[in-house]
């Protein structure tokens, strides 16, 4: 049978179960959209190509499966870097399609050409060029498979216009086979007896769990170990949701905006064990004094994780999920003894550290961020699936919303792109048609991507913005402010669009909140719509997040409120 | 800690693009290289690298899992502290004055070398060895004037068939 590469592409995509493609048409991929428009999967045109991909790792994240994307070649394909970085540097599966000039005009500097693979090979986990039709089949096959096995994170697949159009004959690519990829999923019981030993002789333990738990569904099996344990929990930005946030265990988040239980406690605890982190510089402070007391266990798919930043003593390459189910098989073997006696002492320091500084704010006569949050939280129950901008709105997102629930706080941590936000709850919208979503941003960051306000529109969806306005880029504010006296340099923007205006004109719902009083009542009409919504606080202008760990400081050296 | 010469003897899928995902990861993530060689083994869809870096021993443990994580890696050993020979060839144009002459064909004698090209100003001396005695000859050739040189790096294979 003759197929083209277009209608191969489609065969393969159906094989894999796609059913969202995100995405901005263009010369190189018009014959691949023709094949696209005679299928049933469903096209979401954004409004910018970064989007189609941040959308695509919403999607990703919120229905835990492979998020897709087809955009043209030369800016079609330079926009969408930033979405890649921000998927790449947060393990998140995505595949990318992108258009190239025809084979024959490759490295003439045709127009809308650019070294696609060459621009995006440091920010993909892999990606290709497809030179002959008769590849094409096998290289998409191989292409999801990479994205969603071991570690996973976005694949790039270059085609040439001349690829997608040619026919060949066509034969289904049943297997796919590399013989150089080969992730571990199953750890070295050696060694995870070796952790058995080093929890029950811990007297001071905790777990620093990560994105990893999310990414393999390791939530249950976490929260086995934590209870069977009785060890106290903190997670990084990227494990939130990964352990009950509202489970006593609960430390709260670690790291530059942790709570001060949790840093405290890394410094104290004689045992740290990490579960599917990166012990990245935000969590760590300075390397060299972190859990400085404590033997360190390090469970990680990606064994370039283990070591890269800190000693470990002892490493487990595997997956979460595998790897925490067999050491609950093991830990159900032991006699553990009394638990809660053994910890009590552990437990009263974490007490008195939860007493002197619990995550707080000064409750004024103007609105406070946290508030809104705190608001937003008790309303939605905590049941919402919140995607978040990058700034100080990122991070009281992740300190006064309490995440019970794996893979509902949808946020760029690793690259902390601003712009991320808007279109990842497009994305999470369209994976879960039935959950709210509601998009966390600052005044700086919503306007970076503004323009899929459209999208969402467009769509249908009931997505919320809640824009904490505080006239600011806000953290890099908060930075001049304690480190730069002040000096607010290209900071301010005063100078904003009228956001329930904006609203409007995108034929969304805006609402204003200027006093604290506003805020239940805007938020249970916005969250009651059916539309989409952009709710406008106009929050306390210079509050600071706390507390906060300077840049390359211990992080049990918190500037506090 | 101390930084240590490494050499690493890499399999890799013969496929365009892979030397520069080699390259890039190593400009990307700051580390050394010292010396790259690559060509194709017996097997014509696997080609081999044989590359010289030096750092510490986390970094040096860095290099070799970075390497093993790219998708067209298909085997990294690292030959340093193992039963290996190692080889490295150098075109050396020297000045041939033709006081010189005799002390320079002494030379390449001597180092079991070969001149491959002569000139009226010059000779092209053919060196194959290890690092020490590149060393060697071309700190007695130095003094003749060395005009230009071309070493291939270093290549280098277990003893035992691995
Ligand atoms: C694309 C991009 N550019 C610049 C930055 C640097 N940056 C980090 S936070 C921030 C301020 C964000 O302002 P806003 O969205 O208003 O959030 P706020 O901190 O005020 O809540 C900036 C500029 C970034 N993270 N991403
Ligand atoms: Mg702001």
């Amino acid at each position: 049978m003759k197929l083209t590469g277009a209608q191969i592409m489609m065969k393969v995509l159906k094989e894999e179960g796609v059913d969202t493609i995100f995405g901005y048409p263009g010369g190189a991929v018009i014959d691949i959209y023709d094949e696209l428009e005679k299928t049933d999967i469903r096209h979401i045109l954004v409004r910018q190509e970064a989007c189609a991909v941040h959308a695509a790792d919403g999607y990703a994240r919120a229905g835990s499966r492979v998020g897709v994307c087809l955009v043209t070649s030369g800016p079609g394909a330079t926009n969408t870097v930033s979405g890649i970085a921000s998927a790449y540097m947060d393990s998140i599966p995505v595949v990318i399609f992108t258009g190239q000039v025809p084979t024959h005009l490759i490295g003439n500097d045709a127009f809308q050409e650019v070294d696609t693979v060459g621009i995006t090979r440091p920010c993909t986990k892999h990606n290709y060029l497809v030179k002959r039709t008769e590849d094409l089949a096998r290289i998409i096959k191989e292409g999801f498979m990479i994205a969603k096995s071991g570690r996973p994170g976005p694949v790039l697949i270059d085609i040439p216009k001349n690829v997608g159009a040619t026919a060949v004959d066509y034969k289904p690519v049943k297997k796919v086979n590399l013989k150089s990829y080969n992730p571990t999923y199953s750890p070295n019981v050696k060694q995870l007896h070796k952790v058995v030993e080093l929890i029950k002789n811990a007297n001071k333990p905790m777990i620093f769990a990560g994105g990893g738990v999310i990414l393999s569904g390791a939530a249950k099996e976490l929260t086995e170990l934590a209870r069977k344990t009785q060890v106290p929990v903190t997670t990084s930005l990227m494990g939130l949701g990964g352990f009950p946030g509202t489970d006593p265990l609960w430390l709260g988040m670690i790291g530059m905006h942790g709570t001060y239980r949790a840093n405290m406690c890394s410094g104290e605890c004689d045992l740290l064990i990490g579960i599917g982190v990166r012990f990245d510089d935000r969590v760590t402070g300075k390397t060299d004094v972190f859990a400085a007391n404590a033997k360190i266990v390090h469970i990680d798919i990606d064994p370039t994780s283990i070591r890269k930043n800190i000693p470990v003593t002892a490493p487990v390459v595997g997956d979460c999920k595998i790897t925490l189910a067999k050491l609950n098989q093991l830990l159900n073997k032991e006699d553990l003894g009394d638990l809660k006696k053994k910890r009590k002492k552990w437990f009263d320091q974490i007490q008195r550290w939860v007493a002197k500084q619990p995550l707080a704010y000064k409750q004024e006569n103007i609105i406070k961020p946290q508030y809104v949050v705190e608001m937003l939280y008790k309303m939605t129950k905590g049941k919402a699936i919140i995607t978040t901008e990058v700034g100080q709105n990122q991070m009281w997102a992740a300190q006064y919303y309490h995440f019970d629930k794996p893979n509902h706080f949808i946020t760029s941590g690793g690259l902390g792109c601003m712009g991320f936000g808007l279109p990842a709850a497009i994305g999470a919208q369209l994976a879960c048609p039935d959950k709210l979503v509601v998009d966390v941003a600052g005044d700086g960051s919503i306007q970076m991507n503004i323009q899929e306000m459209t999208t969402a529109v467009q769509c249908g969806l009931p997505i919320k913005i809640v824009i904490l306005n505080n006239g600011y880029l806000g953290m890099v504010r908060q930075w001049q402010q304690l480190f730069f006296n002040k000096c607010y340099a290209a900071t301010c923007l005063d100078c904003a669009p009228d956001f329930v205006k904006l609203a409007e004109a995108y034929g969304a719902e805006g609402l204003r909140a200027t006093k604290p009083e506003d805020v239940e009542t805007v938020l249970k009409k916005g969250l009651a719509s059916k539309n989409t919504v952009i709710m406008d606080f106009q929050v306390d202008r210079e509050e600071c997040v706390y507390p906060m760990v300077p840049a390359g400081a211990p992080v049990t050296e918190m500037l506090l409120v | 800690m101390i930084e240590e010469k490494h050499i690493l003897s890499i399999l890799v899928d013969n496929e365009p693009g892979v030397l520069s995902r080699i390259a890039g990861l190593f400009s990307g993530r700051g580390f050394n290289i010292e010396s790259l060689c690559v060509a194709e083994t017996l097997d014509p869809q696997v080609s081999r690298v044989t590359l010289v870096t030096n750092g510490n021993p986390p970094i040096i443990e860095q290099i070799e899992k970075q390497l093993n994580k790219l998708i067209n890696v298909i085997k990294v050993h690292d030959l340093t502290g193992k039963e290996y020979v190692k080889r490295e060839m150098a075109l050396i144009k020297v000045v041939a004055k033709s006081e010189h002459r005799a002390e320079i064909l002494r030379t390449v004698d001597i180092f079991r070398c070969k001149v491959v090209d002569v000139s009226s100003e010059h000779y092209t001396i053919e060196v194959t060895g290890d690092e020490e005695k590149m060393k060697a000859i071309l700190n007695l050739l130095k003094p003749m004037g060395i005009k230009e040189i071309a070493r291939t790096g270093m290549i280098a294979l277990f003893r035992n068939s691995k």
